[in-house]
């Protein structure tokens, strides 16, 4: 068992691998693009001029302008906000899900964790993001769908995880004499057992967030993502592979967009796992 | 043996029956009613009836449940509403070109990931190792929607090697199978080289070198096949992976898989033949789950008594 540090110590910590760091500013740099959209992007990003459609970057247009003259840069500033916060948001739904029933199955144990086990077998045997298109094919393309499709598979891998560890702190002796000077269940759950659970958690998130950005784009490459005109670093790409022989600058922009932040994550994660001694243990 | 087989069979059957579930509820998913969503606004009440009818909507949840589950066992998926063929022979047909691509990836991630990671593993903390661990970074970070048009824009647009779409002949086959096995690859790579360092490390092989055999023996004859058993399930656990990253990158080179019906399928709002690629593709991961488990105890008989 590992404790969690304070925020600012485990940054700091984390911090000291190169890759981390290079991670995190990385990933400083997006958010701040993704939070200051509207003040950074030269062009509204839904602003059309057909006549320049899929003109390559010049000084007006860094990035160039896609089919329907719409500039790539902008759309792409747009786009990191769309993107991150289906990332997180998709990550943070799945946590809060995931811990919820993770904890309640490992320390109750008994039909309830017989139930959940047999609920995540289900969920996994569909693979990779194929249970997303489905519910995204059915629901249709939006922002709170995409949420939907990539939650209900994103619960399991952090439950999976909350269980082993609930079930491997509850044999410990700290909990056994809470539960020996007569603690509710609830208050050892909640005060005892789920706050020494948390390490694995936090890097399991940061990989987390990685996923759903790609999973996002996936969707949004074949337009079950989020809805047009609204930009997302996948539907960008998806939109752009339709031209990648007269215009690969469209492609190129967003596919480097998805491809950074997807190392800048795995860096972080890798730098977290180091700093908060976590080993697998997820059974 | 046997008692394992029963074993993983009895706890396949309840996963399965419930994948069969989960997919009888997608279309149920659909905001508003299916029928108008499937044939547009523009529909009048009789055809909507007829369509209500014919997907059986009409009757209560629980009776369409029954319906479909006794559907299934019997191999029944409905039928297509676009095409009105049975789902299952439209499915069918389009197997074999998926099952081609998945077996080809497979091979590409094994072609590149056995010797990679055995490199790694012998010159440990030098360049081979770092070089490999960088480009299996780099392939786990590069999501097929991605390497895809990569590869189209270099090997066919500018080297003019390969065709951009199609199939029929192997020329066609190299960039999907190459966009779809090198994620995989990346993966099977770290796996052979941590397994192997693994076993190096295990007294046997210092035995047989100690016995006069040279390292690159005892790594071929002794290690390698002891770290078979990690490596067949990690390749059986990524065939799942990529039957669904199918559905991608048989869209991004229009070939004519089950992923590219289901894209198909989805255009045209097809929910029962979306809901028959599902459902096949998720039984398909299954039973190929079950097979590597079997394999897995087959390899090493430890396994069996777990």
């Amino acid at each position: 068992m590992t404790e969690i540090p304070g925020a600012l110590a485990l940054l700091r910590r984390t911090a000291r691998r190169p890759g981390a760091a290079a991670g995190m500013a990385l990933l400083a740099v997006f958010f701040l693009v993704a939070a200051l959209a509207p003040e950074i992007a030269p062009y509204d990003p839904l602003a059309q001029s057909l006549d320049e459609g899929l003109a390559g970057p010049d000084r007006a247009h860094w990035l160039g302008q896609d089919r329907f003259g719409r500039d790539v840069l902008s759309r792409l500033v747009y786009g990191a906000r769309l993107s991150l916060a289906v990332g997180v948001g998709t990550v943070a739904v799945s946590l809060l899900a995931g811990i919820l029933l993770g904890a309640l199955a490992g320390f109750f144990g008994g039909t309830a964790d017989r139930i959940f086990t047999r609920a995540c077998d289900v969920l996994l045997a569909f693979p990779g993001i194929l249970l997303a298109i489905g519910i995204a094919a059915v629901r249709g393309p939006s922002f709170g769908n995409v949420l939907f499709a990539l939650s209900v598979l994103g619960w399991v891998g952090y439950a999976r995880v909350v269980r082993a560890q609930v079930l491997k702190v509850k044999a410990m002796e700290f909990v056994e004499a809470a539960r020996a000077v007569g603690s509710p269940a609830t208050r050892l759950l909640a005060t005892h057992i789920l706050p020494n659970t948390l390490s694995p958690i936090v890097v399991e998130a940061t990989f987390g967030v990685a996923r759903a950005i790609v999973a996002e784009a996936g969707l949004s490459f074949l337009g079950l993502g989020v809805s047009p005109p609204a930009a997302s670093w996948g539907s960008m790409i998806g939109e752009g592979r339709h031209f990648l022989f007269v215009a690969p600058h469209l492609v190129a922009a967003p596919g480097a967009a998805v491809f950074l932040t997807v190392v800048a994550f795995q860096f972080v994660g890798d730098g977290l796992r180091d700093a908060l001694d976590v080993r697998e243990d997820t059974r | 043996m046997r008692s394992y087989l029963f074993r993983r069979l009895a706890q396949t059957f309840p996963v399965a029956f419930g994948v069969v579930t989960v997919v009888f509820l997608l279309i149920h998913l659909l905001p508003g009613d299916p029928v108008e969503i499937m044939l547009g606004e523009s529909a009048v009440p009789a055809q909507k009836e007829e369509l209500r009818r014919e997907l059986r909507l009409d009757r209560p949840i629980l009776v369409q449940y029954a319906e479909y589950l006794s559907g299934i066992s019997r191999g029944d998926f409905g039928v297509s509403f676009r095409s009105r063929e049975p789902v299952l022979r439209e499915i069918a047909g389009r197997f074999p070109a998926t099952l081609l691509l998945a077996g080809t990836s497979l091979a590409v991630s094994i072609i590149v990931a056995l010797p990679l990671g055995v490199l790694a593993a012998m010159r440990r903390g030098k360049a081979a190792d770092l070089l490999s661990g960088f480009a299996a970074i780099l392939s786990l970070s590069v999501p097929n929607f991605l390497l895809g048009p990569l590869l189209l824009l270099v090997f066919s647009v500018q080297l003019g090697l390969l065709p951009v779409s199609g199939y029929g002949t192997a020329r066609h086959l190299v960039l999907p199978a190459v966009t779809l096995g090198l994620g995989m690859a990346a993966l099977l790579t770290r796996m052979v080289r941590a397994t192997v360092l693994e076993e190096l490390r295990k007294e046997y092989v210092v035995a047989a070198t100690a016995r006069g055999r040279s390292r690159r023996a005892a790594v071929a004859l002794h290690a390698l096949r002891n770290a078979l058993v990690p490596v067949v399930t990690v390749l059986g656990l990524s065939f799942g992976a990529v039957l669904s990253g199918s559905v991608i990158t048989e869209t991004i080179f229009s070939w004519p898989g089950i992923g590219r019906l289901l894209m198909q399928a989805i255009d045209a709002r097809d929910y029962p033949l979306v809901q028959g690629c599902v459902l096949v593709i998720a039984l398909c991961t299954v039973a190929v789950n079950l097979a590597t488990d079997l394999l897995c105890a087959r390899l090493d008989p430890r396994m069996r008594y777990d």
